[in-house]
């Protein structure tokens, strides 16, 4: 092929077809844009090279609000998956979590077939090496052939492939995960560019031959009874296919494993990125905490149709023969055989203070960036960020205003804010602490809040508009009636209330404080009333809203605390040096990260409330 | 309201003896102050090396001279306020100080707001909330026992109390938050009885603290105490002879709107601030004439109570009405003029009262010092070791904190799930962050890490 040559003029190019890259370009073809999807592998699209597992808190929760927003990675867990779980039953209705076990092959074949058969959706297997980049504007990529493909925009949804290298004890080499590729040249691209990148590392554990296992010394973890889902869509019951096993490390591991360090990449100096604390190695685990006797592994199939175990827990890069060696000390892996070696992997990412809140680099326009090439990591994370990027290049190419979710109002709002406010130091994880309203951000009403936003943005098909809205006017229905239907303490009334283990009452009231008492169902009160038929789902929100109003009513009102700061609009053109009151780190920070509300502003680091104060007082004055 | 123009103020409490000293902070400081300063050495200030001292006069702009001081000139950033800075210490008195701020004024500078230093200090990032409000109490203290008090805060010895208390609460939260964020992990469970346990310790802990606080208090803003009594019982022969040596201080408090002036004593360390004294002094005045419906006002305002009778006359219908009033209240009680045949006597209004009964003479000076015993042994014994929370804002905080930590218990007996704990510890952590300058959630999630083994 003859060099520079253009091939074809799109959109919206995305760059990377993992999570992240999947969900960008189906939104934005979804959203009219004519889209190319890039991959250094078409056998790779939507791969889970770590964990073959979805969700779990918040990264559930992200799940639930991509799906509302009319991404795919709901539909396709509730499709695939073969075992499914919900974490953190009483602990709170608002923490609440499904994760579920995928089957990684019949996922990605999933995925595949989506993106294959979706209209203004190209899927391509080309490594781009090189952004074009004219006047501060993306204008195109090239591929490693030499060709060309113009756009509007670009989303880089690279992975761990950028410039990746795999570390396993004293063995390095270029590449990405499980045996592909790594993307060097699009780094120097990127840098030419100006722009900041840091090095992060991650890793992940031997993937064992399940003939070679003993399930009789571990622990079985069945599935639930009768699980939830994940998508709104989905109307069928999921169902459990295979269990999960738990067993433990020893003293004679730990011994393995210490005898050992000095071979580790960590400590032979090749590792040099920074990994996250959440997922730390084994031999990490062991030096962080060495009184502790054991750490719990689970094994946890990679899939129907292969013997592949995943030994979750034991995320490893010491040399394979110390993996052979500490595994066979394991109860149940005594007769282990190793399929494929734990490794490290250290790759390029961006400094995420460089991203608009929208997603878009703040210097060059048009260009986007998703996922862990912006310092997250996690499959979910990936793609909550995809999605928005997705959206917006699509907002950017029919220049539209763009999609920016409030912290108040979604776990992707959460991530994107702290990624683009405050950065990141470590691969990103999404944590339910990181959400201050958490309780108004659960997953029963995703749809609830974000919904609205897919239909604006014709993301929803008519089939989710339609759910949403039965959802939503049950929801009022029953809410009214609840308000409407006085009760007056009467013998019989009181009877029966006693009969249904309510409770009698003194005094007349709404129907709705009978719904506040505890273990009060709405169910339980049709019986007796004359309460509209409605759905589950519609039930679950009627309760949760009644029965636990007084904390959601103290969040709300926070929530509007918080809002009042998010409205006020910082100008991009302040030149915060001309401010002298401000603290000097102050100015630099806000000069550096350009906040695009007053509340914003407020969670940079090393931005005090004085400084707040100031330039409240300062935007006053401007007005 | 934060402008780069430069503010003057006298320094020193009015009315203290000794140097005083007007300061100017801002950008023009220097040049305001060479308008008025002739150094002896005949170098202007501009010239001058910070932190030096130089001597000089300072002279009206018909060139008369005010005063001979010492300036002092510290430039940005490397003074109090990180501005530019101009002492000038002078030797006058009141009027002295008065005239040389009002020279500062005329030559450009602006008159300084309350705490206006300290503001800009913390603006410009040189003190930390804590820091500037033990300056501010410095600046108010009362006597030298309450400015022990604040010069022990400045070290932070309430910052570390209160540290203490958010470490207990960011602990459980992390726990909390560990165990749902890890569902799978290894995080031990967190039984309802260790939850009450930890929490009902935070609440003595801020109980403590608020104990502290009131008492601080007193020695911040003086105890509040009201002389009551019939006409000519003595309140003024009594506010006399404690405020005629030199352990009074006479504050004008300018700004309000009727002319008070509150009187502070220094009865062994403990300032007894005494409401209304203008009304006591003024002999002529309506407010001694009718003494129970006064005295039924000033009780309200007051912390401690000295209620006057006339030993040398028998109760009156009055009196008795006093001592209706005076029950249940902190009362020390005064028998007054038993340098006079005595008509009634101590066992006689022992029955009437359960308060602490003094015989004093204002002419003789008997029971005064028992009645300065009285009053520090009222307000208790000052360990001067355990530090203050300073202001009504750090209370105000403190308080709200006891209100989450109350409604986290009432959830938890509830039978609520730790989520719901987890939201009211939420506000607790982020409130006595604000006294501490410190943020919640990365400081809640860095704790999971280096308390937890994490890792699935």
């Amino acid at each position: 092929m003859e060099s520079n040559f253009v091939v074809d003029k799109y959109d919206v190019i995305v760059i990377g077809a993992g999570h992240a890259g999947i969900e960008a370009a189906l939104a934005a073809a979804r959203r009219g844009c004519k889209t190319l999807l890039t991959t250094l592998s078409l056998e790779n699209l939507a791969m889970m090279p770590c964990n073959p597992s979805i969700g779990g808190p918040a990264k559930g929760h992200l799940v639930r609000e991509l799906d509302a927003l009319g991404g795919e990675m709901g539909i396709a867990a509730d499709q695939t998956c073969i075992q499914f779980r919900t974490l953190n039953t009483g602990k709170g209705v608002a923490v609440q979590a499904l994760r579920a076990q995928a089957d990684k092959k019949i996922y990605q074949a999933y995925m595949k077939n989506i993106c294959e058969n979706t209209a203004n959706l190209d899927v391509k297997q080309i490594l781009v090496e090189e952004l074009l980049i004219e006047d501060s504007q993306v204008v195109g990529v090239r591929g490693e052939q030499g060709e060309t493909f113009l756009t509007k925009t670009a989303i880089l949804a690279a992975g761990t492939y950028l410039n990746g290298a795999i570390i396993i004890g004293e063995n390095s080499y270029a590449g990405g995960p499980n045996g592909q590729r790594a993307a060097v040249k699009l780094t120097d691209s990127l840098l030419k560019n100006n722009i900041e990148l840091r090095r992060f590392k991650t890793g992940t554990p031997a993937r064992v031959d399940g003939r070679t296992l003993d399930f009789s010394k571990m622990q079985v973890q069945h599935g639930d009874a009768s699980p939830l889902r994940f998508s709104f869509l989905t109307a069928e019951p999921v169902l459990n296919k295979v269990d999960c096993y738990l067993t433990y490390t020893n003293e004679r591991t730990h011994e393995i494993i210490k005898k050992n360090l000095h071979r580790a990449p960590m400590a032979n100096g090749l590792i040099k990125g920074v990994g996250p604390r959440y997922c730390p190695s084994i031999e990490s685990k062991i030096i962080t905490f060495p009184d502790k006797e054991r750490h719990q592994l689970f094994i946890e199939p990679e899939g129907l149709n292969t013997q592949e175990f995943y030994v979750q827990g034991m995320s490893t890069s010491l040399p394979a023969d110390v993996q052979i060696e500490f595994l066979r000390t394991i109860a149940g892996l005594e007769n282990v055989q190793i399929m494929r070696y734990g490794y490290a992997i250290e790759y390029d990412c961006i400094n995420p203070l460089q991203l608009k809140p929208t997603l878009e680099l703040k210097n060059i326009s048009g260009l986007f960036s998703a996922g862990q090439t912006n310092g997250t990591s996690g499959y979910e994370e990936a793609a909550a960020q995809g999605l928005i990027a997705g959206i917006n290049a699509a907002a950017f190419v029919k220049q539209e205003s763009a999609l920016i979710l409030k912290r108040s109002e979604s776990y992707i709002g959460v991530l994107i804010d702290d990624l683009v406010t405050k950065g990141t130091n470590e691969p990103y994880r999404m944590m339910t602490s990181r959400a201050e309203y958490r309780l108004l951000l659960r997953q029963d009403n995703a749809d609830l809040r974000l919904t609205p936003y897919a239909i604006q943005l014709g993301l929803a098909t008519p089939e989710r508009k339609k759910i949403f809205q039965r959802k939503q006017s049950q929801i009022q229905l029953a809410t009214k009636k609840l308000q409407e239907i006085k009760i007056t303490p009467n013998n019989q009334l009181n009877d029966s209330l006693e009969n249904l283990k309510i409770g009698a009452i003194n005094n007349t009231m709404q129907l709705a404080e009978l719904l506040r008492r505890p273990n009060v169902k709405y169910k339980t009160l049709q019986k007796i009333f004359d309460l509209p038929e409605i759905d589950d789902d519609s039930v679950a929100q009627v309760e949760i809203d009644l029965f636990y109003s007084g904390y959601i009513e103290k969040q709300a009102e926070l929530v509007e605390k918080f809002d009042r700061l998010e409205s006020q609009i910082l100008p991009l053109d302040i030149d915060y040096s001309e401010i002298k009151n401000l603290s000097l780190e102050a100015r630099e920070k806000l000069a550096k990260i350009q906040p695009h509300s007053l509340g914003q502003a407020s969670r940079i680091s090393g931005v005090n409330p004085a400084d707040i104060s100031v330039l409240m007082i300062w935007l006053n004055q401007h007005k | 309201m934060y402008n780069k123009d430069t503010i003057s103020a006298i320094s020193t409490a009015v009315g203290s003896a000794g140097i005083g000293i007007i300061r100017l902070s801002g950008k023009d400081s220097i040049a305001v102050a060479d308008k008025i300063f002739f150094a002896k050495n005949k170098k202007s200030l501009r010239k001058i090396e910070t932190k030096t001292a130089t001597l000089g006069y300072i002279k009206n702009f018909s060139g008369e001279i005010v005063d001979e001081v010492i300036v002092l000139i510290m430039r940005a950033p490397k003074s109090y306020t990180c501005e530019d800075v101009v002492e000038i210490q002078s030797h006058g008195g009141g009027v002295v100080l008065q005239k040389i701020l009002s020279l500062t004024l005329q030559a450009g500078a602006r008159l300084a707001e309350r705490g206006e230093f300290t503001k800009r200090a913390f603006l410009n990032g040189r003190l930390d909330l804590t820091q500037a409000q033990a300056v501010m109490d410095i600046i108010q203290a009362k006597t030298s026992t309450a400015l022990n008090i604040a010069q022990k805060q400045l070290q932070g010895k309430t910052g570390s109390e209160i540290r203490a208390l958010r470490e207990e609460i960011l602990k459980l939260l992390a726990h909390i938050e560990a165990l749902i964020d890890f569902p799978e992990d290894e995080v031990e469970e967190l039984s309802g009885g260790s939850l009450q346990n930890q929490i009902d310790n935070q609440l003595a802990q801020i109980k403590n603290l608020l104990t502290n606080f009131e008492r601080g208090k007193i020695f911040r803003e003086g105890l509040a105490t009201a002389i009551i009594g019939k006409p000519n019982v003595g309140k003024s022969s009594l506010l006399n002879f404690l405020t005629d040596s030199d352990r009074a201080i006479v504050t004008d408090i300018p700004g309000t709107t009727r002319d008070v002036i509150e009187e502070f004593i220094n009865l062994d360390g403990v300032p007894v601030k005494i409401i209304d004294t203008a009304g006591i002094r003024n002999a002529d005045n309506l407010v001694e004439q009718i003494g129970v419906e006064k005295s039924r006002s000033l009780i309200n305002d007051a912390q401690l109570i000295l209620a006057l009778f006339d030993s040398s006359k028998n109760l009156s219908a009055e009196d008795f009405e006093i001592l209706q009033l005076i029950k249940n209240r902190r009362t020390i009680i005064l028998l007054t003029k038993t340098d006079l045949p005595e008509k009634i006597s101590v066992a006689e209004i022992e029955k009437l009262t359960d308060a602490q009964i003094i015989k004093i003479s204002t002419k003789t000076g008997a029971g005064m010092y028992e009645l300065q015993q009285a009053v520090v042994n009222f307000v208790g014994v000052v360990d001067l070791e355990q530090s203050f929370i300073r202001t009504e804002r750090d209370a105000d905080i403190l308080h709200k904190v006891q209100k989450h930590l109350q409604d986290a218990k009432v959830s938890l007996l509830n039978g609520l799930e730790i989520d719901f704990i987890s939201i009211d510890l939420h506000s607790a952590l982020e409130l006595l962050g604000e006294i501490t300058g410190e943020g919640a959630t990365e400081d809640v999630i860095d704790k999971i890490f280096a308390t937890f083994c994490i890792g699935k």
